[in-house]
């Protein structure tokens, strides 16, 4: 067991940085998920830890050592992959005991861990069979297997989920997060899922084209985005932007004036009055808007998606953009086409500047 | 009603129309091999006498018997799977090496892939040529080295096998080099991350994980070599000839059916010799397909 830290480290590939300047410690016994698009350097990083790509910049640790010249063998971490990676020439048992054999493991204590394992896993009744006659579930618990076997510093895992199918993934995540916290094994899990992200992870890493957005825990990094693109990126669908400028009413309070209405601010947000007519990005999840006659934007229904338990409206607003409402299934559904006016809850109201970084709110004390 | 029997037609229109197409391919393989691979069927059977002129008459399977019990044949079989042990484990065996050695991402490794694949496209009468000189008692490469046996290596009894092999390994390498390529770059690169991972160095990564996935590569390779190595023709006639003294010490089957119709003139002869290579290759493949597919494992 061990912590990991990246310390001001950079990959590059030709003239792209893949990733840029990551400096991130993971916690011992921590789950960390490293949460991004695809080719956002998520994998790289995870990599450079496995010893699988050379760090061109900065150092990376694990413990106490600095591991950047140190072979993947012996830096005594397990990879899950996202295929899974077995070896397919070899049946569950040998897969299983494969990391302690190179390990020079004794044949008995081999076989006896690769059984202690796979009945952890479920796995008994398939150590005689190869990888190629399991099914998609059994393979990634395989996968799994073969990495706690020799008890690691760490476990890395890229998105090991992403191959089952939509129930088995769910459980599976369950069973991953109780294992890890059995095991107290510090693990980095990458994913491009946020709700894998979410319900995993003790903190969320955000990157995006090779830097590192944001790291919180998971409620937090929901509740107060760092920046847009985290904003946008969390939440199924993410949070609405919508462009607009700081505008001081004549009756004193302040608004951003977008092209679809004037949104008031309330509290800690108004502080914003100091940026007066600047450009700003306003930020409001879908849970937060509400069709409404009263409501501050102005819309025309585009989409009216039924998800059962609830419905999503989409509009589009003045200047083309859209915004997702969130209401409950039982509300009133709006017409396609139908002209609406959206009300925003003023408490729940993002600001970020143009570039998209937060602005924030000085608070009231 | 009336569409079932448009339906019909039209299948119909299809399959004429399907067999029209194939025509002009199966008159050329019917002419040029179907045909002559029957007629060779019947020239078995009937005995040339030793004298030109004079017709040949019908024996039936006495010719089979007595060609296959002959110490020419035997001599000849034994020397046509000494010269496919000297070749085939040669040739796919440096085919890996270098392909291993090619298969790293560095620049210009091109150049190397070009050049280690090149022997492929090299005709036998240029690459004999070329190692005739390297071997030539006189002016050759060889005795530069001090390696000057007698009689020359092409005339010796010794060594003119084995010389002939190595330049069949050399001509083959670039095949070799080929299907070992695109057998290791089409294994999953995850897997040998995994291993390397999982502890192991690189040795134990390239004998425990890459020989066993590239086995049906191996296995094809083994099979493509075999063949190859019953074929060898063009070398032996160039380098060595029917008037060597060494002939007789590599007159593998292929050779012998030529010198036996070209220079003996025995077409009967000759045509069981040629049916005999033919169901020993045909064996061999059989049997290697059904003895080595089974210990071959497929990545799932």
């Amino acid at each position: 067991m061990a912590q990991i830290v990246f310390d001001q480290v950079t990959k590059r590939y030709g003239d792209v940085r893949a990733v840029d300047d990551l400096s991130l410690a993971v916690g011992d016994g921590e789950l960390l998920v490293l949460l991004g698009p695809s080719g956002c350097g998520k994998t790289t990083a995870l990599r450079m830890v496995a010893g699988l790509e050379v760090v061109d910049e900065g150092t990376v640790a694990i413990g106490d050592r600095v591991v950047n010249d140190v072979e993947p063998r012996d830096r005594d971490v397990a990879m899950v992959f996202q295929s899974y990676a077995l070896y397919p020439h070899l049946t569950v048992a040998k897969n299983l005991e494969f990391p302690l054999r190179q390990r020079g493991v004794p044949k008995e204590e081999r076989e006896r861990r690769a059984v202690d394992v796979a009945r952890t896993l479920g796995l008994e009744p398939f150590l005689g069979r190869k990888p190629g006659q399991l099914s998609g579930g059994q393979r990634q618990r395989v996968a799994l297997g073969r990495a706690i076997v020799r008890s690691p510093k760490a476990f890395l895992m890229d998105e090991p989920l992403s191959n089952l199918d939509a129930a088995l993934r769910v459980q599976t995540r369950a069973d991953i997060v109780a294992l890890q916290q059995r095991l107290g094994t510090t693990t980095i899990y990458v994913t491009h899922d946020q709700v894998e992200a979410m319900t995993m992870g003790h903190r969320i890493a955000v990157m995006d084209h090779g830097r590192l957005q944001q790291v919180a825990a998971p409620q937090e990094l929901y509740d107060r985005p760092g920046n847009s693109f985290v904003a946008a990126f969390l939440g199924s669908p993410g949070m609405n932007l919508i462009g607009g400028r700081v505008a001081v009413e004549a009756e004193g309070g302040t608004a951003i004036r977008t092209a679809a209405g004037d949104v008031l601010l309330q509290g800690a947000q108004a502080s914003v009055a100091s940026h007066h007519e600047q450009p700003v990005v306003l930020g409001v999840r879908p849970e937060h808007l509400r069709i409404s006659p009263g409501g501050a934007l102005e819309g025309t229904v585009l989409l009216v998606e039924l998800l059962g338990a609830e419905t999503q409206v989409i509009c589009e607003l003045a200047d083309h953009s859209r915004v997702v409402v969130r209401q409950q299934a039982d509300q009133a559904r709006p017409r396609l086409g139908e002209p609406v006016r959206i009300a925003v809850e003023p408490a729940a109201v993002h600001l970020f500047t143009e570039d998209g970084s937060r602005l924030e709110e000085k608070t009231a004390a | 009603m009336a569409s079932v029997v448009s339906r019909r037609s039209q299948r119909l229109r299809e399959a004429v129309l399907g067999y029209l197409l194939i025509l002009p391919a199966l008159a050329v393989f019917g002419v040029f091999v179907f045909y002559p691979f029957a007629r060779n069927f019947k020239l078995a059977l009937y005995q040339t006498p030793p004298f030109p002129g004079l017709p040949s008459h019908y024996v039936g399977l006495h010719q089979v018997g007595q060609v296959l019990t002959s110490s020419n044949f035997l001599q000849s079989l034994l020397t046509t799977i000494f010269f496919v042990v000297l070749v085939v484990p040669a040739g796919l065996l440096l085919g890996l090496f270098l392909a291993v050695a090619a298969h790293r991402h560095l620049r210009g490794i091109a150049v190397y892939r070009i050049i280690f694949s090149s022997t492929v496209v090299s005709s036998v009468a240029v690459a004999a040529l070329v190692f005739g000189t390297l071997m030539n008692p006189v002016v050759g490469f060889l005795p530069w080295l001090g390696i000057n046996p007698h009689p020359p290596i092409l005339e010796n009894t010794t060594w003119a096998l084995p010389a002939i092999a190595v330049m069949a390994v050399w001509q083959f390498l670039g095949l070799s080099f080929i299907i070992m390529s695109a057998g290791l770059s089409s294994l999953p690169e995850e897997v040998l991350e995994a291993a390397r991972v999982d502890g192991a160095s690189s040795w134990t990564t390239f004998w425990r994980v890459t020989v066993p996935l590239l086995s049906p590569t191996l296995f094809f390779g083994v099979v493509v070599a075999t063949i190859y190595a019953f074929q060898t023709f063009g070398q032996i006639d160039i380098l060595i000839g029917s008037q060597n003294a060494a002939y007789e010490h590599v007159n593998v089957l292929i050779y012998n059916v030529y010198t036996t119709l070209q220079i003996n003139g025995d077409p009967g002869r000759a045509a069981v010799l040629s049916i005999a290579l033919f169901l020993l290759t045909l064996t061999l493949t059989l049997v290697q397909m059904r003895f080595l597919e089974r210990r071959v494992s497929y990545a799932s």
